[in-house]
């Protein structure tokens, strides 16, 4: 039996290389891809939890997590298909529309 | 012991691809290890007695949602212009978020180690899981204890739909050319 700590450390590093791939990527596609590898390593917090605690919530929770990654999904890539017809990039230095 | 080894196996290969998604400069290649690094999180989700959501980690996210992102990167046909590092706005920006991450690591390894988890725990064991069945007690949560967020997550789910389909289809600023 592993302790569970180890896979709440897996869980953190796959966050935070989420978290790094967010703050050096230019393509606005990666990004999206590196928010999905921190749902993802939320996700395996969850079922860490939930084993840890002889519970079936945490698996629940995973399950809806999931549903609104979908949702996520689906919204965010036509906004990015939204934004690449009108600018004809996705590279989030271009995109700065909103930043002042 | 088995147990063991497939854990260091599968978290050394989840770190690894999930380094490759990162730093690969190919947004497709991206992609390709982003499903391994998923289903190799399927294969943890196994070993932490949650196999309903392993398959659907498998179906939905390495399947679905994955497809959707190749679909996207392979319709945009990002030209070569377009690609990472061609000039460089913040050079700093680099260095500086690798270390920021080195941070977050330590600092989220720190309180996992020093934390004792402690909490009633449930009733529901790995031997009671096996006994009833993981896939039957989920259906049950849901449409019990969790019937109201189900339906929500319904309505959340077609407005996304119809979110998608609009955002999708609508050309912005198609009088006015900007």
């Amino acid at each position: 039996m592993i302790p569970l700590t180890w896979y709440l450390i897996l869980s953190g590093v796959l966050f935070s290389i989420g978290a790094v791939g967010v703050l050096i990527r230019r393509n606005a596609i990666v990004i999206f891809m590196c928010i999905e590898l921190m749902l993802n390593s939320v996700n395996l917090a969850f079922i860490t939890f939930a084993r840890q605690l002889n519970s079936m919530d945490g698996q629940i929770f995973v399950f809806f997590i999931m549903t609104v990654a979908a949702a996520e999904a689906a919204v965010g890539l036509a906004i990015i298909i939204a934004i690449y017809r009108n600018k004809a990039t996705v590279n989030v230095d271009d995109i700065n529309l909103m930043k002042w | 012991m088995l147990e063991s080894l497939l854990f260091l196996i599968m978290g050394f290969i989840t770190i690894a691809c999930a380094l490759c998604v990162v730093f690969q400069k190919n947004p497709i290649y991206s992609a390709i290890f982003l499903i391994q690094t998923m289903v190799s999180l399927a294969v943890l989700y196994v070993l932490l007695h949650a196999q309903f959501i392993a398959a659907i980690q498998v179906m939905v996210y390495a399947g679905a949602i994955m497809v959707l992102f190749i679909f996207v990167i392979m319709l945009l046909n990002l030209s070569k212009a377009d690609e990472e590092g061609a000039r460089d706005n913040l050079f700093f920006q680099k260095p500086s978020a690798i270390i920021l991450g080195f941070i977050l690591v330590v600092m989220i390894g720190a309180v996992t180690l020093k934390t004792v988890l402690q909490g009633t725990k449930g009733e529901y064991t790995p031997e009671i899981i096996s006994q009833i069945g993981n896939t039957q007690l989920v259906g049950k949560m849901l449409f019990t204890k969790y019937v109201f967020p189900f339906e929500i997550a319904s309505i959340l789910l077609f407005a996304a739909i119809i979110g998608a389909i609009v955002l999708a289809k609508k050309r912005f600023n198609e009088d006015e050319k900007v």
